[in-house]
């Protein structure tokens, strides 16, 4: 491997970074936003949001991503590798994080709600001031290692050709006819990445525990 | 769009087949991993290092690396170690390695949760170290752990989708080859979403009776 290959492996390892932290930029408020309208049991909405759960939570990421990147130009809706890229992984983790919201929206005290209604407060208020900051907090860990998940799943962008890390290796491989070296180097550069999420997880729920002890 | 579905319909051998190859290849890695992390899990709770600190990276190692690179590595990396398989064996390696650390680690959660009463009992009772995990430590185990292990499955069912990148004929790649052949690709990709969809109902199904059948255990 080259030089310019190590060069062209961390721009890759850039762009997977770039399009994951995109992904979860959105998909955490709107899981939040899925998990309201099952949590107030919005009438239709909240199952059409059960389903659409129940349904993204099955689909591998590579068949999600095939599906948006070849149907969507079908039916008229142009659409290139980045942005069928994001548009599954949001997709993908939007309804993971809708579970581990609604989990916590489920395990809230109504009592505290009910409180909250009694001193007049109103339905936003209610939500930003009490439910919110709480479930923030209870939802963190598993929003966490939800990132993770995603990162981990990232290599599938490349097989509609975003250049990603893993593309870069494919490409090295292909060109020098040695494909171990550059993919051994891209799981020396998926490592760290994901193992700072799982640290980071581990580090949010010891000092939750130590905080409730 | 009926005219797509049609298409589909007419290929339906050949979804089927690739349906076929992601329920062996699924069933088949999580029964490997899950025998192969039973026995790994002593090796983590360990009370020797030399035998957790290994069993340790392993499981960590394995954590931190996406399955699809991982694959990758075994199907390109194996070859030059001198080991020649196909694409069929090594996506079933990579599968069964991949998930042996992952079904290890959900066991070792679960036995740490579990009451110490019964294994001091078991070992107050004078049975043997293998024994006592045999009889005493792993049956709850696996129940408690049911829902987690079905988690799991339902990874794998997913991971085994990513096969498709070393041409193992498996669901999604059967999708990829109608569509490329018909251009269809709505009808084609959804009807492979559906089909996954069913398989995971099928397995939060069965998770739900383990449930059951462990509550009546009680």
């Amino acid at each position: 491997m080259s030089r310019g290959d190590i060069v062209a492996m961390l721009q890759g390892a850039v762009v997977t970074v770039t399009l994951s932290f995109i992904g979860i930029l959105i998909g955490l408020p709107l899981g939040l936003g899925l998990a309201i309208l099952r949590w107030a049991n919005t009438p239709l909405l909240a199952r059409v949001v059960a389903v659409y759960v129940s349904m993204l939570r099955a689909t591998p990421l590579v068949t999600l991503l095939l599906l948006l990147f070849f149907a969507l130009p079908n039916v008229g809706v142009p659409i290139g590798p980045i942005s069928a890229a994001v548009l599954a992984l949001v997709m993908n983790t939007s309804a993971f994080n809708c579970e581990v919201w609604r989990a916590s929206l489920d395990a809230f005290p109504k009592d505290q709600y009910e409180a909250a209604q009694a001193v007049g407060m109103r339905a936003g208020q209610r939500f930003r001031r009490i439910v919110l900051p709480q479930i923030a907090h209870a939802s963190l860990p598993g929003l966490v290692n939800e990132m993770s998940l995603l990162i981990k799943v990232t290599p599938v962008l490349a097989v509609v050709g975003v250049v990603d890390i893993t593309r870069a290796a494919v490409r090295i491989g292909a060109e020098t006819f040695e494909p171990l070296p550059p993919f051994l180097l891209a799981v020396a550069l998926y490592v760290p990445i994901v193992f700072a999420l799982v640290s980071l997880q581990r580090f949010i729920e010891r000092r939750q525990a130590e905080a409730a002890a | 769009m009926m005219r797509d579905f049609a298409i589909v319909w007419g290929e339906r051998s050949l979804l089927l087949s690739g349906l076929a190859n992601t329920t062996v290849l699924s069933v088949l890695s999580a029964t490997c991993a899950l025998l192969l992390g039973v026995m790994l899990t002593p090796a983590l709770m360990s009370r020797w290092r030399a035998i957790a600190l290994p069993a340790r990276v392993f499981v960590d190692g394995m954590r931190c690396v996406p399955f699809l690179l991982f694959a990758y590595i075994v199907y390109y990396g194996l070859p030059s170690l001198g080991l020649r398989l196909d694409n069929w064996s090594s996506g079933l390696a990579a599968l069964i390695i991949y998930n042996t650390a992952y079904m290890a680690e959900i066991l070792r959660g679960a036995w740490q949760a579990q009451p110490r009463e019964p294994i001091e009992a078991g070992i107050a009772f004078g049975f043997p170290e293998a024994k006592l995990f045999r009889r005493i430590i792993l049956p709850p185990l696996l129940l408690t752990a049911g829902p987690v292990l079905g988690n799991q499955m339902i990874q794998i069912i997913k991971d085994s989708a990513f096969l498709t990148i070393i041409a193992l004929p498996e669901l999604t790649h059967a999708a990829s080859s109608i569509q490329s052949r018909h251009y269809v690709p709505f009808a084609a990709f959804i009807t492979a979403v559906l089909l996954y969809w069913g398989l995971c109902l099928i397995v939060e199904a069965g998770v739900s009776a383990v449930g059951r059948l462990a509550e009546a255990r009680r």
